[in-house]
């Protein structure tokens, strides 16, 4: 059993191949049996391994070859279980095969549907050597694989200029991060002499020392590959720009599985962040910043995809949060269950948009609680667990977050505190999109209902997300146990408190109009914030005057060629003589016969001279 | 040797004039013909300036090297001669300018 492991993320790959090589063989049935089945045995055979692993919890490696060797550097293709892994393949497939049922739907008046299903299978594929490669390498090759996938499906719908824009956008700043990843890489493998995972953690117990600046150098590195990924802070601006994709791939990719990478890829090196605390703590003041930051700005927008994205954004930010102060377990554990809730949200945008004409704008949807009744209770569930209502699976994950962060010496008060205002916001965003699309008056009829292929994923994924919580992640052997005391009974009951009063906030505004802050938003300094919020911070525009135009500069200073011009120089200077010099040689002997005459007599006056 | 005593001053002022002549001829003619006789007239002139140099002081040099020219006019002249007998015959012409396109 152990050995078919390689056929997990081979089955979607081998999909992915067929559907490109013989697209134009197979009738659309074939192509949806094809990609929606290979991902549907992927599940399978990972469910299969995780019953398995709960019976008999044995972290096990599989060597398929040898990839490649280089003198003392040699790399396999092999794969490690363990609880991590199980985790993020079960989320991998789970919810990607529910997300490519769905899509089966959503796409199938695109004349385009192999290729779609191709890339997704392809997409499931990578993300599933992502996590679990044995060796950085490897892991870099899934990492890479995804890149290029999200970057094939956010430019989808390549007519229009904008997507491709959008993909090459997202592709570019990824690359940013994948970079200083690469560089980590290196760093790694010249001081450690190795890029297994295992054996790196053995290798820096031997040569660091907490605190050493190697492994602060290393780890900053390898979370500049995470930040570009995860769509954190200063790098996150590609992901709202990434909705252009279809839904179902915002759903896929950028929000329950590949921006996850960098909290996974930090939660599987967390043995060399041990030996750098003060990496440990950037990556909790990067997660605490982006959350904040991105849960004001889904305040202010107003396409539907692009408040998912940036409360996608923030929700990372949490993880990323948790994973600084140490608390892995809820880290990941929040990585799962948003992997619910927010696949959930994006699978009901997508029906929303897919029953309303290509809609995006909120202030033209509404009144859809009776019209689309499915969607409405997905939506509502999805944004209970976003926003953290007791009894979710969003409320058990962030709770553990909070607490957690509660604990750090010094800063983790201030940390916990940051975190619960994210939370406040979080509940005020998600239930203004609920209250605005679904009650109210309706703005725009939709010409459809959502057929059995997007009911079941919804259904599943809304028992998920309330249920989610309940599910006890088998990662104790991973990571090491946090030493967890229960904080005051205080700081708890604040943490449950607040979103509560955050969707109260979100009724009294939105729904009930109790609360009036007409006044006080039209006023000019809130109108300004407003738009400097909608603007996401202006954060592409500051990129844009720092990078992008001076970048457009040098190319057009380099595409006059200033360095040629020196060369040009020297040849017009060289013809020049030559000019002169072939006017000289008029084949006129009686000129020559002149000027030698004249030439004899100066240089007889010369050393008539000298004598 | 008696008789004849002209100073070599004289003798080497009419060899620079005759030099001078034939310098003029090869910068001013445009016939090769001519052109080939100022070169005779330029050789003559630096001939006889030996000439008269050995005789000056008795040396036998000069005549030697009078020869030495006397040889070297003729072998010019036969290869000078031909050349204008081949330009005559391709170009029906013995202007030097005409030649000019060679760029020689």
């Amino acid at each position: 059993m152990r050995e078919l492991i390689g056929l997990i993320p081979l089955i979607p790959l081998l999909s992915s191949a067929t559907l490109m090589l013989f697209a134009g063989h197979l009738s659309r049935f074939a192509i949806g049996l094809l990609g929606v089945g290979s991902v549907g045995i992927a599940a399978i055979l990972t469910a299969k391994m995780g019953i398995d692993f709960l019976g008999n919890p044995e972290v096990f490696k599989v060597t398929l070859w040898t990839w490649m060797q280089v003198g003392t550097f040699s790399s396999d293709v092999a794969f490690y279980f363990d609880g991590l892994t199980l985790v993020m393949m079960s989320v991998i497939t789970g919810v990607g095969f529910l997300i490519h049922l769905f899509s089966t739907e959503f796409m199938e008046e695109d004349v385009s549907y192999a290729r779609y299903f191709a890339y997704l299978n392809m997409f499931v594929a990578a993300m599933l050597i992502l996590v679990m490669a044995d060796n950085l390498l490897l892991l870099y090759l899934g990492w890479e694989g995804v890149g290029v996938c999200s970057y094939l499906l956010v430019g989808f719908w390549y007519q229009n200029s904008a997507n491709g824009y959008a993909a090459r956008k997202a592709f570019i700043v990824t690359r940013i991060g994948d970079t200083l990843m690469a560089l980590g890489l290196f760093l790694l493998f010249t001081e450690l002499g190795t890029l297994d995972i295992q054996a790196l953690g053995d290798a820096a117990k031997d040569k660091w020392q907490v605190g050493d600046s190697m492994p602060l150098i290393a780890c900053l590195l390898i979370l500049g590959g995470a930040v570009g990924k995860s769509a954190q802070l200063p790098l996150h601006t590609w992901l709202p720009d990434a909705m252009a994709g279809p839904t179902p791939v915002s759903a896929l990719i950028h929000a329950a599985t590949m921006v996850t990478a960098g909290v996974y890829l930090i939660a599987r090196t967390h043995e060399l962040y041990l030996f750098a605390p003060i990496a440990m703590i950037a990556v909790a003041l990067v997660g605490l910043a982006t959350s904040l930051m991105a849960a004001f700005t889904a305040l202010t927008q107003h396409d539907i995809k692009r408040i998912l994205a940036y409360s996608t954004i923030s929700q990372i930010g949490y993880m990323f949060l948790a994973l600084g102060v140490g608390a892995w377990t809820a880290g990941i554990f929040h990585l799962m269950t948003h992997a619910f809730f927010k696949a959930l949200l994006f699978l009901g945008s997508g029906a929303i948009i897919h029953c309303l004409h290509h809609e995006h704008n909120i202030f033209k949807m509404g009144g859809l609680r009776t019209r689309m009744p499915v969607t409405f209770w997905s939506f509502m569930i999805g944004s209970a667990a976003l926003a953290a209502l007791p009894m979710t699976s969003g409320f058990f994950s962030k709770d553990q977050i909070l607490l957690q962060a509660y604990q750090v010496d010094g800063i983790g008060p201030w940390l916990w505190f940051g975190g619960l205002v994210g939370a406040l916001l979080t509940a005020v965003y998600s239930f203004r999109l609920v209250f605005v699309v679904f009650f109210g008056q309706v703005n725009t009829e939709p010409d459809k209902d959502t057929g059995w292929r997007m009911v079941i994923p919804l259904s599943l994924l809304c028992i998920l997300a309330m249920m989610g919580g309940w599910i006890i992640i088998p990662v104790t052997q991973v990571f090491p146990l946090a030493v967890f005391e229960h904080p005051a009974h205080w700081v708890e009951y604040v943490s449950i408190a607040v979103p509560i009063v955050g969707v109260i906030i979100a009724y009294l505004i939105f729904l009930g109009g109790q609360l009036k802050v007409d006044v006080f938003t039209n006023s000019f300094v809130m109108q300004k914030l407003q738009q400097f919020w909608f603007s996401g911070w202006r954060i592409d525009w500051l990129y844009d005057q720092l990078l992008v135009r001076p970048y457009y500069g040098l190319a057009r200073a380099l595409k006059l060629e200033p360095v040629d011009n020196f060369y040009r120089l020297v040849v017009t200077i060289s013809q020049t003589f030559n000019q002169w010099l072939s006017a000289g040689q008029s084949g006129q002997m009686r000129r020559y016969i002149t000027s030698m005459v004249f030439g004899l007599i100066v240089l007889l006056a010369i050393l008539v001279r000298a004598s | 040797m008696e008789g004849l005593n002209i100073p070599l001053n004289h003798i080497l002022l009419i060899a620079s004039l005759l030099f001078v002549i034939g310098m003029l001829g090869l910068m001013i003619r445009r016939n090769i013909i001519f052109i080939l006789m100022s070169l005779e007239v330029m050789l003559n002139s630096a001939a006889l300036a030996f000439v008269a140099a050995g005789a000056h002081w008795g040396q036998p040099d000069g005549q030697i090297v009078f020869m030495l020219i006397l040889s070297i006019a003729a072998a010019e002249v036969a290869v000078g001669l031909s050349l204008v007998l081949q330009v005559q015959r391709r170009f029906r012409s013995l202007d030097m300018d005409s030649l000019d396109w060679m760029r020689g």
